[in-house]
């Protein structure tokens, strides 16, 4: 192998790994996301979403009460047996690329409701991207864990449509 | 005084279903044995107290006591603006009592839950179906003796 030949890679790897980056700048700051608000965290939702704390400086501004038309979902609350087919309809109907914020301590572990209708925690019923402690999470709390999910998506290996398909 | 007159009149309406008459914390509470409910609701609603509200009614469970349950039906008065306790006692072995969904409409919820988490039996209930916990769910969970950690997801959960 010659010297100039070391020092300049192949050319397809090169642009791969620039669209790669490109697209996932993109996503970063192109979250739609789906707000699946069940209890009082929601409140923070909302104050984390309007102009005080104003998540769409973030890029995640747009709220689609779709799930079709979503990328993040957030899972604002405590979720139940009796809701975890619902989370877990929502979830599928939502296209890809997808991330799950599981928000607060409910959606994150069940918290104080360690009982019998509360489900522990909705890793157990769909993938989880980023986790969110508190209870409820201060509007920087949420805003840092969007920043997280952004450096996730940032160094994801993404998915396009003329890339062969993985698993 | 007006509140010893209700509890007073009550008694007197009703020598054999009422047991016991005391004031708790400022409110007057009855006794009562579990067939006299409805008379002694329907007297209470209609009658010189006028306790026209339904506010709430529930259930307590007290394992190793014979009756074991105990329902409550919290009365209040609008027009006087006082508030009526009833208390009745229901044995394991019966648990049935007369539904009160012909005096009051929102007897109807408030009796399905009692039904769902304690497993009574309201009699003359239009729609006694489960009102918080899912189809297939077994047991009590309000009961003392449901056990803390038993789960019964309506999907397979992961682990």
């Amino acid at each position: 192998m010659t010297e100039e030949k070391k020092k300049r890679p192949p050319a397809g790897p090169f642009i791969t790994t620039q669209f790669n980056t490109l697209l996932g700048w993109a996503r970063k700051f192109s979250l739609f996301h789906y707000p699946f608000v069940t209890a009082c965290c929601g409140m923070e939702y909302m104050s984390a979403a309007c102009a005080h704390f104003d998540i769409d400086r973030f890029g995640a501004g747009w709220t689609r009460f779709s799930p079709r038309q979503s990328d993040m979902l957030l899972v604002v609350g405590t979720i139940t047996q009796k809701e975890a087919p619902v989370l877990r309809t929502v979830y599928d109907q939502m296209t890809e690329p997808k991330w799950v914020i599981a928000f607060g301590t409910c959606a994150v572990s069940g918290g104080i409701y360690d009982n019998y209708a509360v489900v522990q925690g909705i890793d157990q019923i769909i993938p989880v991207d980023v986790y969110i402690p508190g209870c409820p999470p201060r509007p920087e709390t949420v805003l840092d864990g969007l920043l997280k999910l952004q450096e996730k998506i940032q160094h994801q290996d993404h998915d396009w449509r003329w890339k062969k398909k993985r698993s | 005084m007006e509140e010893k007159t209700i509890l007073e009149r009550l008694r007197k309406e009703f020598p054999a279903g009422v047991r016991e008459t005391l004031t708790s914390l400022g409110d007057e509470v009855a006794v009562i044995d579990k067939g006299a409910l409805l008379p002694v609701v329907t007297f209470l609603r209609d009658g010189p107290g006028e306790f026209t509200m339904l506010l709430d009614l529930t259930c307590v469970d007290y394992p190793g006591q014979e009756p074991r349950f105990e329902m409550v039906y919290h009365l209040f008065s609008l027009s006087r603006n006082r508030r009526l306790r009833i208390k009745t006692r229901l044995g394991e072995s019966d648990l049935r009592i007369a539904s009160l969904t012909s005096l009051w409409k929102n007897a109807n919820w408030l009796e399905r839950e009692v039904y769902d988490l304690f497993g009574v039996h309201f009699e003359g209930h239009p729609d006694l179906r489960r009102l918080f916990m899912y189809d297939g769910f077994e047991g009590y969970p309000l009961r003392k003796d449901y056990p803390l950690r038993r789960r019964q997801p309506l999907i397979r959960l992961k682990e």
